[in-house]
């Protein structure tokens, strides 16, 4: 198994050739079969890229990436490939053009494997809204692995590829990440381009790397990230080094806040090993402060009304006309639209498209949309007000381990709070990343949050590296 | 209908219009695929215009300057800053399930757009708004009976949306503010105002109040009016409609109505359609725009002259006739090419005949456009001059020496001197040609020196076709009446 | 709040979805939770506060007006369910 780009690298240098690397991911991939992580690999341009870069590494070519084989979530367009955000309703749609991150990833000459399951157009937090069924978390094959970007995290978990891509708008990368024991980070939003992305909630989804070092996930965001002509609500910058080294003389100032650790929901381990973490900070010589956020139970509302208002109007170009999914006992335009989409879209995606519906119809969308955007800026406002006097928020990723697949699928509300400590960073755009610094009794991995200041890429992967080395 | 001038009288007729203009670019809207009228069917489209999953707009910045442009002609308000809205509904023509438009914030605010009412007077209509938005694709229905056909070659060309004070009151105001939008869109270069095409569509909101009524009537929307003459007689009708059917004590109904051109009436559309909660909110994929005073400016001043401006011009500073200064100002190549002419002579009303008459008729005769006239505009005031100063007849000039100027653009002197066209004052030339007319017709010469003094016409042109045209028919007459009534 | 039948038939009409018979009780059951939910909301004050409508400063991204052939018109219906070598097809209601 292939823990990082280093040890591709040392292969590399011995020998071994892409093509060998690549066909022994198929391998365990068909062997892990079961977990249901892939729903479709892509051998045959894998081999055909992968003996590409192996040409280009006789020739010193070679791009940054060479030798790493790279999973795509199912709502990642790339040319001449399906793409079907793991829906019906795109079921068999082959995509004409690539997102302008696997292109940056291609043209370093990673190997793209296969695509990978995921809750339905990025709605869950378990993964069990596909229409291709649930993901197997590794560690326990009774446990979900968190969602929506399960297959991803799987998939680098289960050492299926080298590393993954998921999309994070609530916490689809962070949370499953924490649940499978792997680094999942989400950019600050503006960061990496989302045009091939396909859209849940316009004004939060962002594309992130799933991976097993800090220096993989700072490599790849490194690639994709900068202006791209494509996504116009990028930062009009070029990326750079997203991983400096990190200054071990600066004192840093942290803090955690205080209304997440001591909310009751929160598993007793995960909070002793927070404050575990927040003792040998200090003890390092940093200073950590408990903070206030007294939105805690607005968040999730919030994300609510907001990102299903953007989705159900990013949703309508499903309509069974133009691509897609058809019903054939239709007759007539309208008819064509309810059958298609009722058909072809899952429960919980018509869900939150009526409640999208709801909140921004007549009547009622300035005492949802309009207040759910008031709402928004005072959140990001609070939380721009911690990281002005500090330099990072550390708080728990999820507040149990990985929970027995069925166990929440009653209420969708039980569902919708797995992902009260990740929506914070996407309702204020703040970059944020899950890392593996918990394991419980029970035999599960859980992760430690960390949020950045905006933009701050390079301080936020620096001092999760540091984490990572001192916290072990 | 049975509205007499008396019950008709009683009523104010309270019109607002929306025209829909398509903007002249190379690229849609918001991706860069072509926006070209004609094309084969789904050839001018890009995965952004499919609204294939997971693609973003991206802003063209012509339709902002084009919009600027109308704003600066109509003297509308520019905002600063503004940004963009989904309208959403589902329709097949409409690829992403929403129109990208302006909801809150359009590019241009009041300005309004000077017109003539029916008893030619005056008046401005006023602008409530202009906005960007984006076309939609064509749905077709009558080609196979068990499909509809989708073409998106239109789906996502720009528009401005160009949307009137309730200021109309009469079906020939709106005819003529509909006139003097297309001129408008047309000078600007910012649209073709092709209404049979489609880059130019006019929507109109008409309800009647009693004159001393201090409430509006019901509103009731009208669509598919595909030409001016239609938008008049959309119009008409639906104000006859109400007015009948608030005299008959029927309630109207706020509604959209459809025009139909083949019997000119309007009918209720299928009341569905018009239920539609738009569900507006901002934009997120595209990030505000901020147009500064210094960017209009700039485009304010590469602006084209504007036809009232010239129209003002010509008929105060030039003295040319209304009608004149008119027929000039339709169409701005047509105003360029008259400025060029006054450029190199002083004859205005002379340049102004020549434009609308000997070069009009020939344009029509070939369907050429003034662009495609070759005939410089100098040659033009050179043929004037040489009339003026009595070198060459009008006659001449129209009949010989024009037709020769549309074959090759030389200069009328060359072609008149070559072809020994040039008038004669000469005496002694014009004594033999007398002479000779005398010799020649010596019944009416008799008859005329008799005393029937009317046969001077019949006398003057046989002396003019003797004389092949040359003869300058000023000395020429002197001289004859001198010789005829010497003995 | 309630939410009533209308009120579904009218969200179901809008956004293009069918709900029949058990459907419709459990996303009227759903709805009226999740708005009970959502209507956290208004506990928090934001008087004086503008809504937060963009996510990033920049203004004026714009494009030149240029125009580029991107994909042929067999690649524009590849995925259409219904069309011709032209058109994009939708099969309309049979008339009696």
């Amino acid at each position: 198994m292939y823990h990082s780009f280093d040890e591709i690298k040392a292969a590399l240098d011995h020998g071994t050739s892409v093509e060998s690397i690549t066909k022994h991911y198929l391998k365990r991939i068909d062997e892990k079969k079961h977990l249901n992580a892939f729903l479709e690999v892509f051998a045959d341009s894998a081999l055909a890229q992968a003996k590409r870069v192996d040409e280009k590494l006789k020739n010193n070519t070679a791009g940054r990436l060479a030798g790493v084989v790279i999973g795509l979530k199912d709502n990642l367009a790339y040319k001449d490939h399906k793409v079907s955000a793991s829906s019906k309703i795109l079921e068999g749609f082959v995509s004409l053009y690539t997102a302008t991150a696997v292109e940056r990833l291609i043209a370093e000459d990673a190997v793209i494997i296969g695509r990978l399951n995921c809750d339905e157009f990025a709605m869950g937090s378990s993964n069990e809204n596909s229409a291709f069924g649930n993901v197997l978390n590794p560690h326990n094959e009774k446990m979900v692995p968190g969602g929506s970007s399960g297959g991803s995290a799987v998939a680098v978990a289960a050492g299926l590829c080298t590393a993954s891509l998921g999309t994070d708008t609530g916490g689809s990368i962070r949370q499953p990440a924490s649940f499978t024991g792997t680094i999942g980070f989400k950019p600050t939003y503006g960061r990496v381009s989302r045009y091939g992305l396909l859209a849940y909630a316009s004004s939060f989804d962002q594309i992130g790397p799933f991976a097993n070092t800090v220096k993989d996930v700072a490599l790849l965001t490194e690639i994709m990230a900068g202006k791209d002509e494509f996504d116009s609500t990028l930062l009009q910058e070029d990326s750079k080094n997203f991983l400096p080294a990190f200054d071990t003389t600066r004192k840093l100032k942290i803090a955690y806040i205080k209304d997440c650790i001591e909310s009751e929901g929160i598993d007793p381990e995960i909070r002793s090993r927070i404050f575990e973490i927040i003792e040998k900070l200090r003890s390092l010589g940093h200073t950590v402060n408990a903070v206030d956020f007294p939105y805690l139970n607005q968040m999730i509302p919030t994300y609510y009304v907001l990102t299903t208002a953007e989705a159900s109007s990013n949703y309508a170009r499903y309509d069974g006309v133009h691509y897609g999914y058809h019903s054939s006992n239709a007759e007539g335009v309208e008819d064509t639209y309810k059958k298609s989409r009722s058909e072809g879209f899952g429960e919980e995606v018509k869900r939150r498209i009526m409640l999208g519906t709801f909140v921004l119809s007549h009547g009622y969308y300035d005492a949802y949309y309009t207040k759910g955007q008031k709402v928004r800026r005072v959140i990001q406002n609070k939380t721009k007000e911690i990281l002005t006097n500090h330099d990072f928020i550390i708080l728990p990723t999820t507040p149990t381990t990985a929970f027995e697949i069925g166990a929440n699928v009653a209420d969708p509300i039980t569902m919708y709070l797995q992902d009260i400590f990740t929506v914070q960073a996407n309702l204020s755009g703040n970059p944020a990343i899950s890392l593996p610094l918990g394991n419980h009794s029970n035999g599960l991995p859980f992760g430690i949050q960390a949020m950045g200041k905006h933009f701050d890429e390079a301080g936020l992967l620096s001092f999760s590296d540091y984490l990572m080395s001192n916290c072990k | 209908m049975a509205i007499t001038e008396e019950i008709r009288a009683k009523y104010k007729p309270v019109i607002g219009l929306e025209i829909h203009a398509q903007m002249l670019t190379r690229s849609k809207a918001y991706s860069n695929d072509k926006n070209e009228y004609g094309s084969a069917p789904n050839t001018n489209v890009s995965v952004i215009t499919l609204g294939h999953p997971g693609t973003l707009p991206r802003m063209n910045r012509k339709t902002i300057d084009f919009a600027i442009r109308m704003g600066i002609a109509c003297d509308c308000k520019i905002s600063e800053l503004q940004h963009f809205a989904r309208k959403n509904y589902f329709y097949p023509d409409l690829p992403k399930g929403y129109q990208i438009t302006q909801d809150t914030t359009p590019i241009c605010t009041g300005g309004s757009v000077l017109i003539k009412d029916e008893n030619g007077n005056e008046k401005r209509v006023g602008l409530t708004r202009i906005h960007m938005e984006e076309d939609a694709g064509k749905s077709i229905h009558d080609i196979d009976p068990f499909n509809t056909l989708i073409d998106l070659n239109r789906a996502g060309v720009p528009l401005i949306e160009i949307v009137s004070e309730p200021d109309i009151t009469s079906s020939q105001q709106a005819y003529n503010y509909v006139t003097e939008v297309r001129k408008l869109v047309r000078y600007l270069d910012i649209c073709d105002g092709n209404m049979e095409e489609g880059s130019l569509r006019c929507d109109a909101n008409i309800s009647v109040m009693l004159k001393d009524a201090k409430e509006f009537g019901v509103k009731v929307e009208v669509k598919n009016m595909n030409s001016m003459r239609n938008v008049q007689r959309a119009i008409e009708y639906e104000i006859e409609r109400q007015i009948e059917a608030i005299e008959k004590g029927e309630k109207l109904v706020q509604e959209t109505r459809n025009f139909n051109a083949l019997n000119g009436t309007t009918t209720a559309m299928r009341s569905k359609e018009a239920a539609n909660d738009y569900r507006y909110f901002p934009e997120p994929d595209l990030q505000p725009i901020r147009v500064t005073q210094q960017h209009v400016q700039k485009i304010r001043e590469a602006m084209p002259p504007l036809p009232n401006f010239l129209h003002t011009k010509y008929t105060t500073e030039l003295g040319l006739s209304e009608y004149d200064a008119g027929v000039i100002t339709d169409q701005k190549e047509i105003a360029l090419y008259f400025e060029e002419i006054i450029r190199y002579t002083k004859n205005y009303k002379a340049a102004a005949n020549w434009v609308m008459g000997d070069i009009k008729s020939h344009l029509n005769a070939k369907a050429l456009d003034i662009t495609e006239l070759k005939l410089s505009p100098n040659h033009v005031a050179e043929l004037i001059s040489l009339i003026d100063s009595g070198k060459l007849s009008h006659s001449l000039a129209s009949q010989k020496v024009f037709p020769e100027m549309l074959k090759a653009d030389e200069s009328p002197l060359k072609i008149a001197e070559s072809n020994n066209w040039i008038q004669t004052s000469d005496e002694g030339e014009i004594k033999k040609l007398i002479a000779a007319v005398i010799a020649e017709n010596p019944s009416e010469i008799a008859r005329y020196r008799a005393g029937e003094t009317k046969l001077m016409g019949f006398i003057m042109g046989q002396l003019m076709k003797k004389s092949a045209g040359k003869a300058d028919p000023k000395s020429a007459g002197k001289l004859l009446t001198e010789m005829l009534s010497e003995n | 709040m309630k939410i009533t039948d209308e009120t579904i038939d009218h969200l179901s009409h809008l956004a293009r979805l069918e709900f029949n018979g058990d459907q419709k009780e459990r996303i009227k059951t759903d709805l009226t939770k999740i708005i009970d939910f959502v209507d956290q909301l208004s506990s928090v004050n934001t008087d004086g506060v503008e809504p937060l409508i963009f996510m990033t400063e920049t203004e004026n991204v714009l494009r030149d007006d240029v125009d580029v052939v991107t994909i042929s018109q067999t690649e524009a219906l590849k995925n259409a369910p219904v069309h011709d070598t032209d058109y994009f097809k939708i099969p309309t209601v049979l008339k009696k």
